[in-house]
């Protein structure tokens, strides 16, 4: 049901972990509708040069959000505000029609981490 | 790598050699309709009543109390319909409980459109009902107790007896879906006193889309499916006959070695159980510790979700189920585990691990070793497992 490329990012998840000290940090979902995303960025210039996740969720939501942190990762804050769902599933060849709820989440977790970055920052 | 353990038992199981090879000639050589008045007819019309009789055989029931369906879900719709239109003039209540298949909840949720009032029982944390609860919910309109023999999910086993006695004391109808516990619980429907029984072939190493529905004599039922005078005129349709013989077939020798399977698959259950208990922290074992499908296990595995313990599990060759909701399609967790108290954070991190005829200690083995990496590195991965870290 999941597209190879989907079930690459499910099997080996890129930039997994947290980041100290992080200058952003978002996390939405809850674990009521069994999905939570947690998003930390690391930011200079306003460039994002570092960005770690961690998910609690389905393949689906864990094979988002390590596609999200790599679409963003060496974009500017800017660059980065434009990800956007449907790109964020066409990267990843697709997803199944019930599992689309699952990936707006990743979108959802870097803009919420954008945000608190420009909020510690003033922007 | 390459190794693959089948532990979904209770999805369906495989077709047993003997029973394929009962099946086989019903679609070739003895291809007849059994309705039919000649010889090709007649020849398969024996058959299928041989069928009817392993069927009776193997449940305590007479041949002629048992009608074939379609499989499981017919047999549910069938009962609990079949019971609330014939009763009609008697009372619009029925009595079931939470935790049932959806073949079941889904046709009394038609009921209800159709003007039926039905209890829904609370089970309690091992997914048990209380008798006392049925009692309680009794009124003078109560037509059907419907109460599943042993849960799908969690394997908990409830009292059918005590339930169909109290039924028979207040005569009301007693109906129970024992899809599960048929081939792995010894059943008797007279000594335990059912009046309608639904089971399904495909549970006990027979095929897909045929079961049962033993029909205690004298129980009045409507008919579902209108149309020829197949099954005594009570369910139309010209048999699925290679069906028919097939569940005949696999029901007599899951009788006949019921015993024996069921000690052997409680051992690896028993084993698997313990393991997983031991070597996995923060889990919690669902169900009920002792009155449980020989089979079934079911975990809660806390901070992380079970679609993506299966697909890993998966990847390691290992095939199980949960009940998380993206694995179920829905937005919420089974309807089970929310039953049994679960919060939706832990439902959602539920496996079960359904064993059967050919499971070995080497699967279990095999489980026991994959099965902890993963969940300890799904856990690292979860923003959940955070909070807790260092606490062990
Ligand atoms: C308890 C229970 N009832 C009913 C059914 C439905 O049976 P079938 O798949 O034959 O329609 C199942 C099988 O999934 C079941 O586990
Ligand atoms: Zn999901």
């Amino acid at each position: 049901m999941y597209s190879e490329k989907v079930m690459d990012h499910f099997s080996n998840p890129r930039n997994v972990g947290e980041i100290e000290n992080a200058d952003g940090v978002g996390e939405v979902g809850n674990a009521h509708c069994g999905d939570i995303m947690k998003i930390y960025l690391k930011v200079e210039d306003d460039k994002i040069v570092d960005v770690k996740f961690k998910t609690f969720g389905c393949g689906a939501a864990i094979a988002t959000s390590s596609i999200a942190t790599e679409m963003i990762k060496g974009k500017t804050i800017e660059e980065a505000e434009k990800l956007t769902n449907k790109a964020v599933v066409e990267s990843l060849d697709g997803l199944p029609a019930a599992k689309m709820h699952c990936s707006v989440l990743a979108e959802e977790a870097v803009k919420a981490a954008i945000e608190d970055y420009r909020n510690k920052n003033n922007k | 790598m390459s190794r693959r353990v089948y532990m979904d038992h209770a999805a369906t199981t495989y077709v047993n050699k003997d029973v394929l090879e009962a099946m086989l000639p019903f679609y070739t050589e003895l291809f007849g309709n059994p309705s039919s008045v000649h010889q090709f007819g007649r020849e398969v019309k024996k058959h299928i009543d041989k069928a009817r009789e392993q069927v009776a055989k193997a449940i305590g029931a007479l041949p002629e109390e048992i009608y074939f369906t379609a499989g499981g879900s017919e047999a549910d719709n069938w009962a609990i319909k079949g019971i609330a239109y014939a009763n009609r003039n008697k009372g619009n209540h029925i009595i079931t409980t939470q935790i049932e298949h959806p073949g079941l909840l889904e046709s009394c949720r038609f009921l209800e459109k159709e003007g039926f009032e039905i209890t829904y029982l609370p089970v309690d944390q091992f997914g048990m009902i209380s008798v006392g609860d049925v009692e309680n919910a009794i009124t003078e309109k109560t037509v059907l107790i419907s109460v599943m023999y042993a849960n799908n999910e969690i394997g908990t086993v409830q009292p059918i007896q005590e339930v169909a006695k109290l039924a028979k004391d207040k005569k009301i109808v007693f109906h129970t879906d024992a899809v599960q516990a048929v081939g792995s619980i010894d059943i008797n429907v007279k000594e335990q006193g059912i009046d309608l029984l639904s089971l399904s072939a495909h549970k006990f190493y027979g095929p897909k889309g045929v079961g049962a529905l033993y029909v205690r004599k004298g129980v009045k039922l409507t008919n579902l499916i209108h149309g020829g005078h197949q099954e005594r005129s009570r369910r139309a349709g010209t048999e699925n006959v290679a069906g028919i013989i097939g569940l005949g077939k696999a029901i007599e020798l899951a009788a006949s070695r019921l015993e024996e399977n069921s000690k052997r698959i409680k051992g690896l259950s028993d084993k698997l159980i313990t393991g997983v208990m031991e070597k996995v922290p923060y889990t919690r074992l669902n169900g009920h510790p002792d009155n449980r499908l020989p089979g079934n296990t079911s975990f809660c595995f806390e901070f992380i979700e079970g679609e993506s313990l299966l697909l890993n599990l998966d990847i390691k060759g290992i095939a199980g189920s949960s009940g998380s909701a993206c694995s179920s399609g829905s937005l919420d967790p089974s309807h089970v585990l929310l039953a049994i108290g679960l919060p939706h954070e832990i439902a959602h991190g539920s496996l079960r691990l359904s064993l059967g005829d050919i499971n070995t200690e080497e699967d279990v083995d095999y489980v026991l070793e994959v099965l902890p990496p993963i969940v300890d590195r799904l856990r690292q991965m979860s923003p959940l497992f955070e909070k807790v870290k260092g606490g062990k």
